[in-house]
């Protein structure tokens, strides 16, 4: 390691040199199979076939293929009977529409193919996502196509017809209406205004009604302590920022946009009149986030020192500011006062966030806030957003209502609270207690199945809807394809039930003519063009909420205490897989969680040192318990969380959700009870492997992979941290870049290019979904990922650094407690002097004349020689036929999950290679449309999955022979710069740059 | 002579010439009538006196005045409303069925096509109809002939083999009589010596291996040639479940491609026509034939036709029509054949890799007019005397088709 200051680790495995890590570094496909896998029967387990399974492939091989030689099968070409109008076979058709799953919000537009939709995009006239999609949002496509949905709706757990349903149902209703019986109506966050007047119209036939609303992630303790609304918060202002366990960049509310906010203020450039100030971020947390592995300076708390921390930092502001202090414990953070100094130092322009539920924490922070003048700066409250509009006293009271049998009838509105909340297991003992229950959830999931009736709604991209995430900011959603399963939206049924018709489509239109469009400028068919209607500006109030800081402090004291010896439990959330609503989507499943690189699990995270304590190594299986609820799972060391701290993750354990989310993991929920925090582990003697990809594809021992710098070196010099690698040669030393064998590429067209900013990259992983989207990249299973080989073809390397001295040998070798975590996406580096090129042997990797490095599928007969001599490790190989195998029961293996396939891109079969192609086909359609309109390209027109998935804008792409592009004044600017490529001694010249990390803390001098 | 056939063709040429400058703005008018004719009046009404969908329109303009004709071609509905008899009887005659108006064509537009339907019409019937396929014969002819050339010549060589064969053994005779020393051989009968010969040859080892090489070669070779050949289907005509001709619809009565076949300048994928796109004009013309029948019988069961295909493209490689036809300014007819001479459709072309290849290599890139290739014709001709081909600008790479 001489090219750089620090010593970066993939994982700890890496740090100590297990055995397992060196056993499998140099063996990237993972295809040595042990003595003992020998005994498994499957083929998945990498344990290779028998001779028999042989034979008889090898016979059946034979005979297939001469009879295939005979005769070519006759294929029918089946036009359309009535074309419609807009739809042209094999061209796209982009709809404005909008997602939401709950609380969750974007703006998008949906891509179909012949009536299907088959990707999601931002929609980038919408203000307030701005264009910007979680990792959820680009998979939800791939929901649609759940065959595990029900197929139509259901009365006692027995298919039913609509007709019968609705006769059986308003008559039951009918019965409770009449003695006066009391109606429930549970949902999650809606953020629909038309649905709300369904709601209302249907509460108006049945006056007993009331309507109850919580979320599995609830953000009540925020909206309670700013009087019943969510403030809209804005990092862009934001010079310093500071989160208690608000995870904003990855799950707290909204992270996407909260990501592109704060992506502005991390933004510098190279040239002199390039900015040279970044926002400081400073995390005070349980868990090691992904915001937290962002920030420039980082402490941890345990969860029972939460409020005393939020208490400390508002007395180390009072201090500064000349404010009374407020009585409490004091607890010992690093960086606490320095945070403080920091928030005042940039009055106006601070914020302090806090992702506690507890409304006296929230109450402590928002007073912070008001003391470094963050209202009317970074948050505001005249603006009010509809994120999260839970009410968990509400809820709860509705579920001891439930056990007191006074509920006559309920609904659960796409709710599964039986499942997602604490008290999940009480609701689900009571229900029988309801005299009707319903469930418009699409599944017969955990709530809906112990209801008396299922009414499925419609997955959003089949419904019609609108959405109003801030006030005076709205959006619709219209469908993209008729129904594919017998459902009805819900809000259709909420009408047919209240006999106010059942037709929502019209209800919806009218209801926008009249209270929203109002007659104004701007016409229904323009608002649904556009997807999105914004007729106000932005208000803005200083207003911060009136709080008796006293009181909430002696709340705070009674509740919290400043030490504590317990091990404790902390619930979170993973940027992945979310709340879980969405658990039978293969792809979130498959997702690798930013920090751990985990999926198809969750698993109870340990730092080492509590490992260490425990004598708990990871895989280990443990029972941890709490409050009475205990569930077995492995721990995972996770460097950088809290000691003596357990975290689990929220959204697995599902029970009833489909066959890829059923069994995986377990249910965490039980533990956000309240008082649940200290937390019993005992070992059960038994481990289970991990699927974690972090220490696969590793690049081998060539390590200047990453560079970094600190803001204060970076403004005196740009080329701070910068590597550049010299070799000595005869003629004395000379840049590494400069020797070569080849003669290099001449571009003569187009030069395609991308240049990935370090220093904006969250880590949030939505271009892995989007790439397997686009690409049709299969989904492999948890076994397979154990085994080594995922095929995304985008990751993203997350790399912990330690933070001993280079010249400490010794403490280089001790994984840090607290490391600091850089986020490095690693695709196809597209290289000019390309290894792969030179050592296949059937020409099947060669390089184009705009600077891509092709992969021909069908000429690859399976080498692997161009993955051994990749030296970023980014090709990937079918080990199996991933699309019709029962192997790999995922949704390459029914008819309806591959109405999601592209159909510009081929579906690899076994014993290929692949790998990213830099979106090859959206670049021959961009070109088609330029040369069909007789022009050159516009920069931005062609744009790759992974560059326009980017929240941050961390990923540009672009053409580097066109002057007037983005990506060329961006290393215009920073070629003496930031820029560099990774391992540039091997001088392979890629396509791909990256700009360094300048992380905004103060240099050594400083310190 | 030469010299005097010379001027006789310069005076010929000269007289053409003079014809046609003179007839020069008749000729433009009526050539821009006959794209707009074939592009929105042929699906429906013929230049000849048969009746399509609408009025065969051979001496329409003796008929009516050409105001009535401008009148109507922008708005039918209104000439009808007017009470204008003959529009009223017209409408009458064909079941109701009103013209589409064409508000956007000038009078200039209207009157090239009423030039074109005239000069369709005053062209002898006969010769008209029999110059194309004559003038497309010819190089079918010239193909045939290049192949035929090739067997003379190899039937020619093979004659001069053999006589150069009998030459040499009766120089091989003459020299062994004359040596004299095989004195009592020439005194055996000439069919037992041969025959001895033949067992002598027979019993050679390296002819007896020369001949196993040769068959194996030649048998090695039959096989690789018969394994080419599989997956290729050119010829392939399927029956198909409709009996359409291609010859009636795009030969006899010149509807254009794209009327049909709506992608072809749009898309991937050129597009099978769907029912309704049959039903523009089937609505009202031949409405008994059972084969229309099974076009009303898909309709009214709300069942597709299931159509055969016959261009079979493996999956693995992509093909875009627009690129060839929009942009690089092909003619279907490069690829599929004459479609407008074929009862039923067949694959011309081999489509396989080597083909597109080969043409890759020999087309010139369609660039005159396209800002986009601007920058690399001119990079091109720097250092090239040769047009830009496809493949100077990565058209045999990889990634222009499979990914």
């Amino acid at each position: 390691m001489e090219n750089s200051n620090k010593r970066y680790w993939k994982g700890i495995e890496e740090l100590t040199n297990e055995p397992s890590f060196v056993k499998n570094i140099h063996n990237e496909f993972g295809n040595m199979p042990s003595e003992t896998d020998a005994k498994g029967d499957s083929l998945v387990d990498g344990s290779g076939t028998h001779r028999r399974d042989f034979l008889k492939m090898l016979g059946f091989g034979v005979a297939a293929v001469s009879l295939a030689a005979c005769e070519s099968p006759v294929k029918k070409t089946i036009p359309y009977l009535n074309k419609p109008e807009d739809v042209e076979p094999t061209i796209a058709n982009w709809y404005a529409s909008t997602y939401t799953d709950g609380g969750d919000y974007a703006s998008i537009l949906v891509k179909t193919r012949e009536g299907r939709p088959i990707k999601i995009e931002g929609n980038k006239l919408s203000s307030v996502s701005k264009g910007t999609l979680s990792g959820r949002a680009h998979a939800s496509v791939l929901s649609l196509y759940d065959n595990e949905k029900l197929k139509g709706p259901q009365s006692a757990g027995k298919a039913t017809d609509w007709a019968s349903l609705d006769t059986a149902f308003t008559a039951k209703l009918a019965e409770v209406a009449a003695k006066g019986g009391q109606i429930r109506i549970v949902s999650n966050t809606l953020l629909s205004p038309s649905t709300k007047k369904v709601i209302a119209d249907f509460a108006a036939k049945y006056p007993t009604t009331q309507h109850i609303t919580y979320d599995a992630n609830s953000a009540y303790g925020l909206t309670a302590a700013h009087g019943g609304i969510l403030p809209a918060i804005d990092f862009s202002q934001a010079k310093t920022i500071v989160s208690l366990g608000a995870d904003f960049l990855g799950t707290w509310i909204a992270p996407t946009e909260f990501a592109a906010q704060w992506a502005i203020t991390r933004r510098v450039g190279s040239d002199k009149e390039g900015k040279k100030t970044m926002s400081r971020h400073y995390q005070f947390e349980t868990i090691l986030s992904n915001t937290g592995a962002n920030a420039d300076y980082r402490a941890t708390y345990k969860p029972s020192q939460e409020g005393l921390v939020a208490i400390s930092l508002y007395n180390a502001v009072a201090k500064l500011t000349g404010a009374a202090a407020v009585a409490g414990a004091s607890v010992k953070v690093d960086h606490l006062d320095k945070a403080a100094k920091d928030l005042v130092a940039s009055k106006g322009a601070s914020i302090v966030v806090s992702g506690s539920t507890d409304p006296e924490v929230q109450k402590m922070v928002a007073a912070t806030n008001a003391l470094v003048g963050a209202y009317g700066t970074t948050i505001n409250t005249g603006q009010a957003v509809h994120y999260r509009q839970g009410n968990d006293a509400a809820m709860a009271s509705f579920i001891q209502e439930v056990a007191a049998g006074s509920i006559a009838a309920v609904i659960f509105y796409n709710a599964n609270p039986v499942y997602n909340h604490p008290q999940g297991a009480a609701l689900a003992a009571a229900l029988p207690k309801v005299g009707l229950s319903l469930a418009t959830n699409d599944r017969a999931d955990e709530t809906a199945s112990l209801c008396q009736f299922i009414a499925p709604d419609s997955h959003y991209l089949e419904s019609w809807n609108d959405a109003e995430p801030k006030a005076g900011f709205y959006s619709l959603t219209q469908p993209t394809i008729s129904t594919i399963f017998k459902t009805r939206q819900a809000q259709s049924s909420f009408l047919t039930w209240a006999g106010a018709g059942n037709d929502f489509a019209a209800y919806l239109e009218s209801n926008w003519e009249k209270n929203i469009l109002k007659g104004g400028k701007v016409a229904w068919n323009n608002a649904l063009h556009d997807g999105v209607f914004e007729p106000n500006a932005v208000s803005v109030s200083a207003a911060s909420p009136s709080i008796d800081v006293n009181a909430s402090a002696g709340a705070i004291a009674k509740t919290y205490a400043a030490s504590s010896t317990e091990l404790e439990i902390t619930v979170y959330e993973k940027v992945g897989l979310g709340t879980g609503s969405q658990a039978n989507n293969p792809w979130l499943q498959e997702f690798p969680e930013p920090v751990s690189k985990a999926c198809w699990d969750n698993y109870a995270t340990i730092s080492q040192p509590t490992a260490t304590k425990l004598n708990l190594k990871q895989g280990d299986v443990v029972e941890v318990g709490a409050k009475g609820y205990k569930v077995s799972l492995p721990v995972l060391v996770q460097p950088g969380q809290a000691q003596d701290t357990i975290a689990i993750a929220i959204g697995y354990g599902r029970s009833k959700a489909g066959k890829s989310a059923d069994g995986v993991g377990v249910n965490a929920y039980p533990f956000l009870v309240a008082g649940a925090l200290t937390a019993t582990i005992s070992p059960t003697g038994e481990s289970k492997d991990i699927a974690q990809t972090q220490t696969h594809h590793t690049v081998m021992a060539r390590q200047a992979v990453v560079q970094e710098t600190v803001l204060g070196d970076f403004a005196k010099d740009p080329l701070s941290g910068r590597y550049n690698p010299t070799i000595l040669t005869s003629e004395g030393k000379k840049n590494a870049t400069d020797i070569s064998l080849w003669n290099g590429h001449k571009y003569n067209n187009h030069a395609w290019g991308m240049v990935i900013d370090l220093n904006t990259c969250t880590g949030c992983s939505a271009c892995v979904i989007s790439c397997s989207a686009e690409n049709n990249v299969p989904v492999v299973g948890r076994q397979e990922v154990i085994n080594r080989r995922e095929m995304h073809w985008m990751r993203i390397d997350r790399y912990y650094s330690s933070d001993a001295e280079v010249e400490d040998l010794k403490g280089l070798e001790i994984a840090s407690d607290n490391p600091e975590v850089v986020f490095q996406p690693m695709l196809c580096q597209h290289c000019n002097n390309a290894p792969c090129e030179t050592v296949c042997p059937v020409l099947a990797t060669t390089h184009s004349t705009e600077g891509l490095n092709q992969m021909t599928y069908n000429r690859c007969i399976g080498t692997r020689y161009c993955a051994n001599n990749c030296p970023y490790k980014v090709r990937r190989f079918n080990w199996f036929r991933y699309f019709q195998t029962d192997d790999f029961d995922f949704h390459f293996n029914n008819d309806l999950g591959r109405m999601v396939i592209n159909p510009d891109v081929t579906v690899r079969s076994r014993g290929v290679m692949e790998k990213c192609s830099m979106c090859v086909q959206r670049i021959q359609e961009g070109k088609l449309t330029a040369k069909k309109e007789k022009r050159r390209p516009v920069d931005g027109e062609i744009q790759v999955a992974c560059a326009q998935s980017c929240p941050t804008n961390a990923i540009t792409f672009g053409d580097m022979n066109n002057p007037e592009s983005e990506i060329s004044k961006l290393l215009e600017v920073e070629k003496e710069g930031r820029a560099y490529h990774v391992i540039e001694e091997i001088n392979v010249k890629p396509n791909i740059s990256y700009l360094m990390k300048v992380r905004n803390k103060d240099t050594k001098k400083e310190a | 002579m030469f010299c005097k056939k010379s001027t006789l063709v310069t005076f010929l040429f000269s007289i053409v010439l003079f014809l046609a400058t003179a007839n020069a703005t008749i000729a433009q008018d009526a050539a821009e009538g006959e794209s707009l004719f074939k592009n929105n009046c042929a699906a429906c009404h013929n230049t000849s006196d048969e009746v399509l969908v609408g009025p065969g329109l051979k001496g329409i303009t003796e008929r009516r005045p050409i105001e009535w004709i401008v009148n109507w071609v922008h708005n039918p509905q209104a000439v009808i409303a007017s009470g204008d008899k003959y529009a009223n009887e017209l409408y009458n005659k064909f079941n109701k069925a009103a013209m589409t108006p064409y508000p956007n064509f000038s009078e200039g537009q209207i009157k090239g096509i009423m030039a074109y339907i005239e000069a369709a019409n005053a062209a002898p019937a006969a010769p008209a109809a029999g110059a194309a396929p004559a003038a497309s014969a010819a190089p079918a002819e010239g193909a045939k002939s290049s192949g035929g050339m090739m067997e003379v010549l190899l039937v020619g060589l093979l004659v001069i083999m053999v006589l150069v064969l009998i030459a040499l053994l009766s120089i091989v005779n003459t020299l062994s009589k004359l040596s004299g020393t095989d004195a009592a051989s020439s005194e055996v009968p000439l069919l037992q010596r041969f025959s001895e010969n033949a067992k002598k040859l027979a019993a050679n080892s390296a002819v007896k291996t020369g001949i196993i090489v040769l068959v194996l070669l030649l048998g090695g070779k039959a096989t690789i040639d018969a394994a080419y050949g599989i997956g290729i289907h050119q010829g392939y005509a399927p029956e198909q479940p409709i009996k359409f001709s291609h010859k009636l619809h795009a030969g006899q009565y010149q509807i254009n491609c794209n009327y049909c076949h709506t992608g072809v300048y749009e898309g991937k994928g050129a597009n099978v026509p769907s029912a309704n796109i049959c039903m523009n004009c089937h609505n009202a013309i031949k409405r008994e034939s059972p084969e229309i029948q099974k076009i009303y019988r898909a309709l009214e069961n709300d069942e597709p036709i299931q159509w055969v295909r016959v261009h079979n493209l493996p999956d693995l490689a992509y093909f875009n029509h627009a690129q060839h036809t929009n942009v690089g300014g092909l003619e279907c007819k490069s690829c599929h054949g004459e479609i407008e001479k074929m009862e039923v459709v067949e694959q011309r072309s081999s489509l396989t890799m080597g083909w597109c290849i080969d043409c890759h290599r020999q087309t010139d890139v369609n660039a005159k007019g396209n800002a986009y290739y601007d920058k690399l014709v001119e990079i091109h001709n720097k250092d090239s005397k040769t047009p830009l081909k496809v493949q100077n600008i990565g058209g045999l790479e990889c990634s222009k088709c499979h990914y």
